[in-house]
């Protein structure tokens, strides 16, 4: 009886879409790796300073890098970061940057919305317009300038980030919310005198936060990279702490290596910049699957 | 009516922006605690006074001092525009050239094995770092294979162009100003130090336009006319291209203003990597000496090229599809 339900034939179907692309199982295998490397990060790369597990462990501080060797796996960077560590400790990293900035945004840029549109009328329009305003700049420009207006730091990024990205919900919510606003069973709630905030929390969010969370998904590997790029330029976190951007940075000036053997330091961008490009893979493929197995225009295709 | 409510939108969306930068410009000066120099330019008086202060300034074109180019905001970006305009220049055309093309492809055949191909390629190029990628391309063909060296203009050509007399820079960009003055080895010399930059750019932006080109595509594709056109035997060359490309390119105008940002937004990381000194970079290096009067009149510029390029499209929009312009 229960096997037929409806909705466990809809969710059912749903997950055999989202599987049956071999890009999405791709997906949540690279996810599920690097799962597991940031849970058992301190098993992998035991940290010598336990205080700061983040910070890498460095062996002297001559600037050349060194190359792959038994102690050091993947070879050292510049100023004898070890490149094994920071990579799995800078999973992590980049694990607490896509979900807090996204569980941030969504709370925002959900709350923003569902606001806009229950209430619609001069509120919806204020918010609306305060929206086209943030989207006005370009994501990059407008949180490096929040940035260092609040200071440099891997925290102030994700501030930044999480300040600009909740944009990207409101439309969405807020048009699912207007279909859901004046059906019957929002109107019979009000009847019985529920408070809008117990309707909007019990009944309308719920019925309209899924297409944001397929956006969520997408958007957690683009601020992943917008933050690996603000690293990168040096607004984030102190030199040598696991993140996989600011290894990057650290090894700018070793892209041409010396006269004769030009590709002598290949390790030094291409581990972490692999690690960053997997990372960033893996979200971007899961959304893509989400979107295809929600959209009802491909989904029965 | 849609022209003048249009209008109005995009001066409301070019006002708003000023009041947010407004409230940012003020606070470093203010937790500096200069006490004469908050009186000077007024920065203890309300809100609102502030506001109003800083439009007047901003009209004109007054945008506070830039430290790291250690001229005014205008001149700098006057004196860095160029070589970002230059970049631009040549990487947008290949951008919705090549998008384009690959998008109808994809779009006309769907499921095959160049859509695939597309798809595959976009996702990665949505995944791709640009900083990331532009240091591997460099990394290869500037370190390995040493032909595309970083900057814009060799070191000798440089010289010639700054200290001649006879070279007269028409409009700051070196690969027209070469054609002007009738010296083609600039001209080439520049094209060379461009193509990398350009490749970047187009691989890691033209991801976005290709999926909607293909998504717009497959839905004109599977419309009636087309059956019709099909089923009376039209050449299919003519349907896909004339046809279906036509109305499917609808879609892709709206994204337009998308496509300026990422466009900035790109050049900022290709500008750092390769070494060239446009906006870009100025913003870059703005941001990582704290020049705050930079960012936020960045950020103003911005907003008002996004709003002027949205009023573009709407424009061009009404033109392209007559039925918006008669509904």
């Amino acid at each position: 009886m229960l096997e037929n339900h409806p909705k466990l034939k809809e969710i059912r179907f749903t997950l055999y879409r989202i599987f049956k692309n071999p890009t999405a199982f791709m997906g949540f295998a690279l996810l599920l790796v690097f799962t597991f490397i940031a849970v058992f990060a301190p098993k992998i790369a035991p940290p010598k300073n336990l205080s700061n597990p983040y910070m890498i462990p460095h062996h002297g501080y001559s600037v050349t890098p060194k190359a792959p060797s038994e102690k050091h796996i993947f070879g050292t960077t510049t100023g004898q970061y070890d490149i094994f560590y920071g990579i799995v400790w800078g999973t992590r990293t980049a694990f607490r940057i896509g979900i807090f900035v996204i569980s941030i945004a969504l709370l925002i840029g959900v709350s923003i919305g569902t606001i806009a549109g229950y209430y619609g009328g001069i509120i919806d329009e204020i918010i609306m317009r305060l929206v086209d305003v943030v989207f006005a700049i370009p994501f990059l420009v407008l949180a490096m300038a929040i940035v260092v207006a609040f200071g440099r730091g891997l925290d102030n990024i994700m501030y930044a980030i999480a300040a600009v990205a909740w944009r990207n919900y409101v439309r969405v919510i807020r048009s699912g919310i207007l279909t859901l606003r004046d059906q019957d069973f929002i109107q019979a709630a009000k009847i019985m005198g529920v408070s809008d905030i117990k309707i909007m929390i019990r009944h309308i969010i719920p019925n309209a936060v899924f297409p944001v969370m397929v956006i969520a998904f997408m958007e957690c590997g683009s601020v992943v990279l917008t933050a690996a790029f603000m690293s990168f330029l040096g607004l984030g976190a102190p030199k040598g702490y696991a993140d996989w951007g600011q290894m990057v940075a650290m090894a700018r000036n070793y892209i041409v290596g010396p006269p004769g053997d030009p590709l002598k330091f290949w390790y030094t961008i291409i581990i972490p910049g692999t690690a960053i490009i997997l990372f960033v893979l893996a979200w971007n493929l899961i959304g893509d699957a989400l979107r295809d197995a929600f959209d009802p225009k491909l989904r029965r295709q | 009516m849609i022209g003048v409510s249009i209008l109005i939108f995009g001066l409301m969306m070019t006002f708003s922006p000023e009041r947010r930068a407004a409230a940012f410009v003020t606070t470093p000066q203010m937790a500096k605690d200069i006490p004469m120099l908050i009186k000077k330019y007024g920065f203890d008086k309300p809100f609102y006074v502030q506001y109003f202060t800083w439009i007047k300034e901003v009209s004109h074109l007054n945008l506070g001092y830039s430290l790291v180019a250690s001229r005014s905001v205008f001149d700098a970006f006057l004196y860095y525009f160029p070589i970002t305009l230059e970049l631009n220049l040549f990487a947008s055309p290949c951008i919705i050239l090549f998008g384009i093309w690959m998008g109808t492809i994809a779009g006309i055949k769907p499921n095959s094995f160049f859509d695939h191909f597309s798809r595959i390629f976009s996702i990665i190029g949505w995944s791709l770092p640009t900083f990331l990628f532009a240091l591997v391309l460099m990394m290869i063909f500037y370190g390995y294979f040493p032909w595309f060296p970083p900057g814009v203009l060799s070191d000798k050509l440089t010289m010639f162009v700054m200290n001649s007399n006879d070279f007269i820079r028409y409009t700051h960009l070196y690969t027209i100003d070469g054609i002007l003055n009738g010296r083609l080895d600039i001209t080439l010399n520049a094209l060379k130090y461009l193509a990398l930059p350009v490749l970047t750019e187009t691989i890691v932006i033209c991801a976005l336009l290709m999926r909607v080109m293909r998504s717009g595509m497959l839905e004109e594709m599977s419309k009636d006319y087309i059956i019709t056109a099909m089923a009376k035997g039209a050449d299919k060359k003519t349907i896909y291209l004339k046809h279906a490309r036509r109305n499917a390119l609808i879609p892709v105008i709206t994204i337009a203003g998308q496509l300026i940002a990422s466009l900035m937004e790109g050049s900022i990381a290709v500008e750092i990597i390769f070494n060239r000194q446009g906006i870009g970079w100025w913003l870059a290096s703005s941001a990582t000496q704290l020049d705050m009067p930079v960012l936020m009149s960045m950020c103003l510029v911005m907003a008002v090229v996004f709003v002027l390029s949205n009023l573009f499209v709407d424009l061009i929009y009404a033109y392209i599809d007559p039925r918006i312009r008669l509904s």
